[in-house]
């Protein structure tokens, strides 16, 4: 489950060694005395394969267990269910095509794309419909969201139950995409001045439906056929999805076949009885959209240990905002008497993760680690506390709450809460 | 470009002052083909088509078709979703969130059924059959007597209960204020104590091959404690992920030889081939057959528990098959009669069948089936 596989198991097999004799400001170096890593190794002498082998490149061997994850027992069946992004392994802030969480309601719908229709009706001057060569035509964008899933953190509420950011963070990706805006296709087909809401719907056998805000559709949304520049996967709307930066994940339809205009939104099953948020009251807060600033720590955490011993280490983690950018990150490693203003590195654009870096001298004693997202319009993240006082246990969806690891002093970390 | 719809486009409110004129992709829609996609309905009854249907036509539907995962009486099967009763239940420790406690329109129980359900076979039902089903639905949950009928005359005076239990998102107003002050970033509690480990409940899946070892070493096993201590702590619904109400259930269990079959009554065949549309939802039997929610059936018949490639058996099923349970007839008609009190932790959440003469038969089908 740790990361440190990436170097190979001669590297991991090392560090293990030198960790225990060379404490301090030792540890980690490669000093040269029995390093069976330098010498000869087949890969100096032998030749590798040719570039007829792989005509569409896998990640190396050594990082078979960098892949996304279910929880068996959170569903009835694999099909109508979710996998996790393995965060915990991830740097920097785009999230590989492969490796991009899934969540069908009736499995990965297999559309050919000659076959594939995308119809506007409804209230619009001219009902349309599009094949995807037509799409190509119109002026494109290239954009970078996240995508989160209402229900990430959402087996939390109780408290710790999932010991993985993966599990617990992991229903969320970050891609380029590369799509038309939405407002360009329905200026084509001319929105009449009732049509105030847009119903969004799938070709898949869930033939999923969502209603969206007119004000949402003609501001920032994509039809998006490229994701960080190729084809979009099958599992993510091949051939072509609707992108709803900083929304909740299950209103960005994928397999898109039909944009509906109307005067009302059609309180669908997505939007009714499901990704809404019950309250301690017994009400329910409905269209609850926009996605919270979050953040959470990817290494170290249960997946991410420590594996090298006290000295210097790299603290790091992701943090994003479906209102806009995240300008700044607070790290604490000792449960929140101190904070301290992370280091953030990378692109920083409204509605996409943000990389965060807390780099420290660790004693090796026990940590309890925390992130805590601040985001353009002054949110700060809550404790998970304070949500559970606003909210109740009940909401399932929009748990943004502040994540805890305890980092022992083997530097394995856990999913805790603390007072 | 027309000079007309230049007009248009001109005159219409939403397009932005930069709006270019249209480009003119695409082609016009007919209303023949948008009316093959459009099947979306709304509280308002828009979208709704001509049709009715009654409860007992409902029942008889829902039982061949729903009851397999979401009970016979909508109490759910597993994890599929409870469709009845929860009312009151909203601010309780364990809400449950059914179409008679939660949903607030009628409209999206026809919509959802009619574009997604059943599992599998989607917008397989006709109109009647949909509002059959819905009229069902409504009985299950005491809101009409077993005489209703649903019609699209007065499917707008059917309201639910918890239609006014929904409020628009206020979280800028209510909770922005509380999450937007400046956070202390110094000496800001004396002290800190975990309260809880994730580590307690140990739900965490493993990889896969310590997985595999440890399922081996507890084969006898029945259930995972796992998954009892993960629906103490989570929300009853799991997760976040709501799964898609579905038909389909898990399963019964069936091995692959072939069996030798006693003298076959024709007539019982016949009637165990009725009996068996009970199981079709999830299992089939014959030269084809594959397995779907269940694994397939043939040679279940005195053949082997658990023995089927590629289906992925209970926990309990397998160390039935372990220990070398064989589907004699004696065993296969308690199973039948009663699938978890014979086999505790058995996927199968099919109530069983009632009657002894239907087992008879039944059986009598299973083998004539594998022939």
């Amino acid at each position: 489950m740790t990361d440190d596989n990436q170097n190979g198991p001669s590297r991991r097999a090392f560090l293990t060694g030198a960790g225990a004799v060379a404490a301090g400001t030792l540890a980690g170096k490669a000093s040269a005395q029995d390093d069976p890593a330098i010498a000869i190794k087949p890969w100096m002498q032998e030749l590798g394969d040719g570039v007829d082998v792989s005509p569409y490149g896998m990640p190396s061997p050594y990082e078979e267990d960098v892949k996304r994850r279910t929880v068996e027992w959170l569903t009835a069946d694999p099909v109508s269910s979710i996998n996790f992004t393995p965060i915990h392994a991830l740097d920097g802030t785009i999230t590989p095509n492969g490796i991009c969480f899934e969540r069908h309601h009736s499995g990965v719908a297999k559309v050919d794309p000659a076959e594939h229709r995308l119809i506007i009706n409804g209230l619009v001057d001219r009902e349309l419909v599009f094949t995807m060569e037509d799409l190509m035509r119109f002026p494109r964008e290239n954009h970078v969201y996240f995508l989160e899933c209402a229900a990430n953190s959402g087996m939390e509420w109780r408290g710790s139950q999932l010991n993985g950011v993966q599990f617990t963070h992991g229903m969320i990706h970050n891609v380029q995409y590369t799509g038309i805006p939405l407002r360009l296709l329905l200026e084509e087909a001319g929105v009449q001045t009732e049509g105030k809401w847009l119903l969004a719907e799938g070709a898949d056998a869930a033939g999923m439906s969502r209603s969206i805000p007119m004000e949402k559709a003609l501001d920032d949304c994509l039809v998006a056929f490229k994701m960080n520049g190729e084809a979009l996967r099958p599992e993510q709307g091949y051939p072509v999805r609707l992108v709803v930066p900083g929304w909740e994940g299950n209103m960005w339809v994928k397999w898109l076949r039909r944009l509906e205009v109307g005067d009302q939104p059609w309180h669908h099953r997505e939007e009714t009885s499901k990704y809404t948020d019950l309250l301690d009251d017994g009400t329910a807060r409905r269209f609850t959209w926009e996605m919270d600033a979050k953040s959470v720590v990817t290494s170290p955490s249960p997946q991410a240990p420590i594996t090298h011993g006290p000295g210097p280490t790299v603290l790091t983690g992701l943090a994003w905002s479906g209102r806009g950018t995240i300008p700044r990150v607070d790290v604490t490693i000792d449960g929140g008497i101190t904070w301290h203003e992370a280091r953030m590195s990378g692109p920083s654009t409204p509605k996409a993760l943000h990389r965060f870096y807390y780099d420290f001298e660790w004693d090796g004693s026990p940590l309890l680690v925390q992130s805590r997202a601040h985001d353009s319009t002054g949110y700060v993240q809550p404790t998970k506390d304070q949500l559970r006082e606003m909210r109740g246990l009940n909401s399932i969806y929009h748990n943004n709450g502040i994540q805890t690891w305890a980092v022992d002093a083997d530097g394995k970390a856990e999913n805790v809460e603390i007072s | 470009m027309s000079r007309f719809l230049k007009l248009a486009l001109l005159a219409s409110t939403l397009a932005s002052p930069l709006a270019a004129e249209p480009l003119g992709l695409g082609r016009p829609a007919t209303p023949e083909e948008v009316a093959v996609w459009d099947i979306d309905i709304r509280p308002d009854g828009l979208g709704l088509p001509e049709g009715s249907g009654d409860v007992a036509t409902g029942d008889g539907i829902y039982t061949e078709k729903c009851s397999a995962c979401h009970g016979v009486f909508g109490e759910g099967a597993g994890r599929w979703p409870v469709l009845s009763g929860g009312q009151g239940s909203l601010t309780d420790a364990r809400p449950v969130k059914t179409v008679g406690s939660y949903w607030p329109y009628l409209s999206t129980v026809f919509d959802y059924v009619h574009r997604a359900m059943p599992f599998g076979d989607a917008q397989s039902l006709t109109d009647d059959e949909v509002y059959a089903i819905t009229a069902y639905l409504l009985y299950l949950n005491d809101e009409v007597d077993d005489d209703f009928v649903l019609s699209s005359e007065n499917f707008a005076e059917a309201r639910l209960p918890n239609e006014e239990g929904f409020k628009p998102d206020d979280r800028m107003e209510v909770e922005f204020p509380a999450f937007s002050e400046e956070p202390c970033m110094t000496d800001c509690k004396p002290e800190v104590e975990i309260t809880m480990r994730a580590a307690v409940l140990d739900v965490t899946p493993e990889e896969t091959a310590a997985k595999e070892a440890a399922e081996k070493a507890e084969a006898e096993t029945p259930e995972p404690a796992a998954e009892e201590a993960a629906s103490e702590a989570t929300t009853e619904e799991a997760p976040a992920t709501e799964e898609a109400a579905a038909p389909e259930e898990a399963p019964a269990e069936a091995p692959v030889e072939v069996a030798e079959a006693p003298a076959a009554d024709p007539a019982m065949i016949k009637a165990g081939s009725k009996v068996f549309r009970k199981c079709k939802s999830c299992h089939q039997i014959g030269a084809k057959a594959k397995n779907r929610v269940g694994p397939v059936l043939n040679g279940i018949v005195d053949g082997p528990a658990g023995a089927v490639d590629g289906f992925r058996y209970s926990k309990a099923m397998e160390a039935a098959a372990e220990e070398g349970l064989v589907w004699s007839h004696d065993e296969l008609s308690a199973f039948l009669a009663d699938p978890k009190g014979y086999m505790k932790g058995t996927k199968m959440s099919f109530r069983g069948v009632r009657k002894e003469e239907d087992i008879e038969a039944l059986i009598a089908y299973l083998r004539d089936a594998s022939e």
